[in-house]
């Protein structure tokens, strides 16, 4: 096999490892490189993605009854202190205040950017994953009004999809996908032999709903999100940004 | 009880155990298969991580500490007791079989969440408690080795098996339950 070096015997858990983010830099960016020329690998590391991911959406799967949070906060709940030493205390208070404050902020700034990082490459991987497929869209038409109902009772949710006569874009089809363990639709368009994913999802999932809208470029794709009538919506391709734009317009328009 | 003055500006026991409930809880549920005990089992680890709270080394990994107080509270219990089994030729970090990984990305493709649920549940606890680490948790290999007090060879060589097991279990219930959906 070519790729002895990687999946042989003494480095089977290196790309699992790669994919965990546990392998040293300099081992990542040569297993890197070589994810990119060598399809066989590449096919095993997708493969091992999804199966990361669907664990990871699979094992959130539990929440407890809010009585019995309460009860717990309850029990753990700190006690006033005692009053000891407090002119050290109010002269504390304001600075630790603001030590606190800027720490709340640097953390939320950074979980945003964080989390709104994973939903768009989340979003590219649905993309990629979709295409590298053998079915890629579960509902085969380039029609709209046989689409749109074949997500009736598969999805929580409605919504319209635009007449592309006069456009260059087709429609290929669609499937239903899962982003942060919220249901949503995911439609496959075609311009000019390039796929387009539309991915649409109720705004209601923090995940869904933390990507700003606009136009961002994430992992060489383009994509462009918005919200409308209380759905989120995705464009994600590698076409540019002006044809994301157009088939943006074509279905914000769609209603 | 005399509070020493550094610890007043520490983080508090509730600032750093609060925001862990509903993962523990989810942690704790997987563990047991049962509400009734995941509850209790949270409870007994909120008690005595706040007994311990004062052995806890403030800038250490907190979330470590406490999930390594739920899982030694479980292996404890009636059902822990029962459920952990050892793993043969854990120690041998050479294990991992250089087998031909053939792609099964359909096959993964075509588990539902459901499934995979399913698969997860039946999975051997040291294996599925891994899993939760690693993917739900999202832990490093050095948080895992620390949670489940084994090295960090040991936590890649586990993790391999595990993903192996899952795999098998997910063949088996597609190709066993192969309905038309």
């Amino acid at each position: 096999m070519a790729c002895e070096q990687w999946t042989g015997k003494q480095s089977a858990g290196k790309l699992a490892a790669y994919l965990d983010g546990e392998l040293d830099p300099a081992e990542a960016s040569v297993l890197g490189a070589h994810l990119r020329e060598c399809a066989a690998c590449a096919a095993d590391a997708l493969e091992q993605v999804q199966l990361k991911r669907s664990v990871q959406m699979a094992g959130k799967r539990y929440s407890a009854s809010p009585e019995f949070r309460s009860r717990i906060a309850k029990s753990v709940a700190s006690k006033p202190r005692r009053q000891t030493g407090w002119h050290w205390q109010i002269l504390a208070v304001p600075a630790l205040l603001l030590l606190i404050i800027s720490m709340a902020v640097n953390f939320y700034v950074g979980r945003e950017s964080a989390r709104r990082q994973r939903v768009y490459s989340e979003l590219a991987d649905l993309h990629v994953a979709a295409l590298a497929s053998a079915t890629p869209v579960d509902v085969v038409s380039t029609d709209r009004h046989t689409v749109k109902p074949w997500f009736q009772g598969k999805i929580p949710f409605s919504f319209n999809l635009p007449e592309l006569q006069g456009s260059d874009f087709t429609l290929l089809g669609g499937r239903v996908t899962y982003l942060a363990q919220t249901p949503g639709a995911h439609l496959i368009y075609q311009i000019r032999k390039h796929e387009v994913s539309v991915f649409i999802f109720q705004n209601r999932g923090e995940e869904t709903a933390s990507a700003s809208s606009g136009p961002v470029n994430a992992l060489s794709f383009n994509v462009e999100n918005w919200t409308q009538n209380g759905l989120r919506y995705f464009v994600v391709g590698d076409v540019g940004a002006a044809d994301i734009e157009a088939l943006s317009k074509l279905l914000r328009d769609a209603h | 009880m005399k509070v020493p003055e550094e610890s007043v500006s520490a983080a508090t026991f509730e600032e750093l155990a609060m925001p862990l409930f509903d993962q523990l809880y989810n942690f704790a549920r997987w563990l047991t298969h049962d509400t009734a005990e995941a509850e209790d089992l949270v409870q007994e680890t909120y008690a005595k991580a706040l007994r311990g709270f004062s052995s806890f080394q403030q800038g250490t990994n907190f979330r470590a500490w406490i999930y390594r107080i739920l899982r030694n509270s479980f292996l404890s219990s009636r059902t822990g007791l029962r459920t952990m089994v050892t793993i043969d030729g854990e120690a041998d970090e050479n294990l991992l079989p250089a087998e031909n990984t053939t792609p099964e990305r359909i096959l993964i493709e075509q588990a539902d969440r459901e499934t995979v649920q399913q698969a997860l549940a039946d999975l051997p606890v040291p294996f599925r408690e891994i899993l939760l680490l690693c993917e739900v948790e999202e832990m490093s290999y050095q948080e895992i080795a620390e949670t489940l007090a084994i090295p960090i060879g040991t936590v890649m060589s586990r993790l391999f098996r595990a993903r192996k097991a899952l795999r098998d279990l997910l063949r088996e219930k597609i190709k066993g339950g192969r309905h038309g959906v």
